[in-house]
């Protein structure tokens, strides 16, 4: 299983699609290493520089419909290849959930409220994220607030999230 | 209670619901490219799992960089021809007899009504309006598809939409899909199919449906979904011919899939475009939409049609005629990509490619190309494109460029004029 705690990354927008994540000009890359520098190169958010803003973080919390667009699973890799194993919204494009359980990796859903609510109390300072997946529970501390949500992700994809991954998953089943 | 052509294709399809709400289904067609499918190969091999489930149910195209442009993306042709020739993968077009995936396949016959499908590639959805369940999936969905011809679905439900009227002269499918996602906004059927009904889609050709299908994607939906009819079948029937006896039966073979009368649908909403005009996109996401009207004096540096949503022979037709006797701005390139070598070379026939070059069009041959800013086309930062295309996110086309989406009539026009602006095929409340 991955890790799935550490610092987050704010990204204020809801929207932000695969080529954003990753442009298409990185898709002739094969090793998935390659994807690492260019993560989120092309985002469109103000104050945001992908330079400085990136390095440290493990957890990405952000707006409505995260990873809409192109199929590419190239973004969960040039995530993964970053350390960031955990993205939390309000909802995300459904190839993009998929691509993420699919490679072992958190797609957590969490309701609109509690998501401007953690933007409202945590996104001017350093906050840091720990995932129990076995109690379904977030928990969010910055140096002077402490806060924790339920979540909740199908049996299916804790299945995937243990057993690292669908290729595995099917081969034995089907 | 009835059922709708979603939900009947996973009845066929499903052999097992290992949770509640998580469907495996059998998957009668895997298609492939050479940008999402070399990474599926390389981890197979890499588990000892080189192995595909059925070579015949496997189809796979060099489409989106060819001839390839460097070495890299040679290296990425290159192991999806070995791969095709090691497992005797028959079906591969390569170089020479290649086209857009979601234009090549459905002309070769590979699509059917009731099928699923899968390819790593969101646009997958086109072959919806073939009346199949076709959903574009990610590296590792196709990897278990090559391996072992499944996929996980959740449980359908079922966005429904009429579309009503009758068009005005000059405007099209292309028009229908940009308001249709103005109005469902880019996340309004994020885990639903988008099942496109009503009087207006009922007298819509092959060509037209798929240009429809292709965009439900951008609404945010798994798949579109036309129910297939006697157009479908005789769209299909050179391949089908020796299934069928008469075009009747095999109608009455595809009809088993169409919805009920009394299907239940997640939501539904109806869209009368008897006074829809040309539509164009003026942001970085598909569901900002303007009408035509309003953008005129957008200035533009080039101008593209092709793609799979825009790059078939009637596309390719609809242009020629606006440009039909005219000269391209000189200050716009100009650039056309029949999406197959059947349509290029049909378009030679017809004299199109003529009309094209006479403009000042650049013609390449069949590929993605500039759509998804790897070839043919780039833009420069600051550069404006109007473009056939789907997706208009910020530095699609090129770093820094801008793309407005419409169709081919309004790409055209735009053209000669140098600015975003109407054909004179349109004509304001002018039914065809
Ligand atoms: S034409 Fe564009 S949208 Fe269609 S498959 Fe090719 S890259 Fe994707």
């Amino acid at each position: 299983m991955k890790e799935f705690n550490g610092n987050v990354l704010f990204l204020n927008r809801s929207d932000i699609n695969t080529d954003e994540i990753i442009p298409a000009k990185y898709l002739t890359e094969i090793k998935k290493a390659a994807m690492k520098p260019h993560l989120l190169e092309d985002l469109k958010l103000e104050g945001f520089d992908p330079k400085t803003d990136i390095k440290g973080k493990a957890v990405i919390i952000t707006k409505d419909n995260f990873g809409c667009g192109s199929s590419r699973e190239h973004a969960p890799w040039a995530l993964e290849e970053n350390n960031i194993n955990v993205v939390l919204a309000p909802s995300f494009a459904r190839i993009f959930r998929q691509n993420m359980f699919n490679c072992g990796m958190l797609a957590i859903e969490l309701e609109k409220d509690n998501i401007n609510t953690i933007f409202n109390l945590f996104e001017n300072s350093e906050t840091n994220i720990q995932v129990d997946i076995e109690a379904s529970e977030i928990f969010i501390q910055s140096k002077d607030q402490t806060q924790n949500f339920k979540f909740q992700i199908s049996e299916f994809d804790q299945t995937l999230i243990k057993t690292g991954g669908w290729v595995e998953y099917a081969d034995k089943h089907y | 209670m009835g059922k709708t052509i979603a939900e009947k294709i996973f009845e066929t399809h499903q052999v097992d619901q290992p949770f509640s709400d998580v469907n495996v289904l059998r998957i009668d067609r895997v298609f492939c490219h050479e940008i999402t499918t070399p990474t599926a190969i390389q981890d197979l091999v890499t588990r000892g799992k080189d192995r595909v489930f059925d070579p015949e149910k496997i189809k796979a195209v060099i489409d989106h960089v060819t001839p390839a442009k460097d070495s890299k993306t040679a290296m990425q042709g290159k192991i999806l021809r070995d791969w095709a020739k090691r497992h005797n993968i028959k079906d591969f077009f390569d170089i020479g007899h290649n086209g857009v995936c979601h234009a090549i396949f459905p002309e070769k016959g590979f699509v059917q009504p009731g099928f699923t499908i899968i390819m790593g590639d969101s646009h997958t959805c086109t072959h919806g309006a073939f009346g199949a369940f076709a959903a574009g999936v990610g590296t590792t969905d196709l990897e278990v598809g090559i391996l072992k011809g499944v996929c996980t679905f959740k449980t359908p439900q079922t966005y429904k939409i009429d579309i009503i009227g009758k068009l005005s002269q000059g405007v099209y499918a292309k028009d229908i899909i940009l308001h249709v996602i103005k109005e469902l906004t880019v996340n309004g059927a994020t885990n639903m199919v988008i099942e496109f009904a009503g009087n207006v889609v009922d007298q819509m050709n092959m060509d037209q449906r798929m240009t429809l299908s292709n965009m439900a994607v951008e609404a945010g939906a798994t798949s579109g979904i036309c129910l297939p009819d006697m157009i479908t079948v005789d769209y299909l029937w050179e391949f089908i011919k020796d299934d069928y006896s008469s075009r009747q039966e095999a109608l009455e073979a595809f009809s088993k899939y169409k919805s009920d009368d009394d299907a239940v649908y997640a939501n539904q909403k109806t869209i009368d475009v008897t006074t829809l005009e040309p539509l164009t996109t003026f942001g970085y996401k598909p569901d900002n939409v303007k009408p035509v009207s309003q953008m005129k004096g957008t200035k533009i540096d080039q101008v593209y049609i092709g793609s799979c949503t825009n790059g078939r022979l009637e596309d390719l037709r609809i242009a020629a005629k606006v440009l039909e006797g005219q000269t391209i701005n000189e200050n716009v390139r100009a650039i056309v990509s029949p999406a197959t070598p059947k349509i290029f070379s049909q378009a030679l026939e017809e004299g199109i490619i003529k009309t094209f070059m006479d403009a000042g069009f650049c013609v390449t041959n069949p590929t993605c190309g500039a759509c998804l800013g790897m070839s043919n086309g780039v833009l420069a930062n600051g550069e404006v494109a109007a473009a056939t295309t789907n997706r208009n996110f910020n530095g699609r086309m090129g770093k820094g460029g801008m793309v407005h989406l419409m169709s081919p009539a309004t790409a055209a026009a735009s053209a000669i004029k140098g600015e975003i602006s109407n054909s004179n095929l349109f004509v304001k409340g002018e039914n065809r």
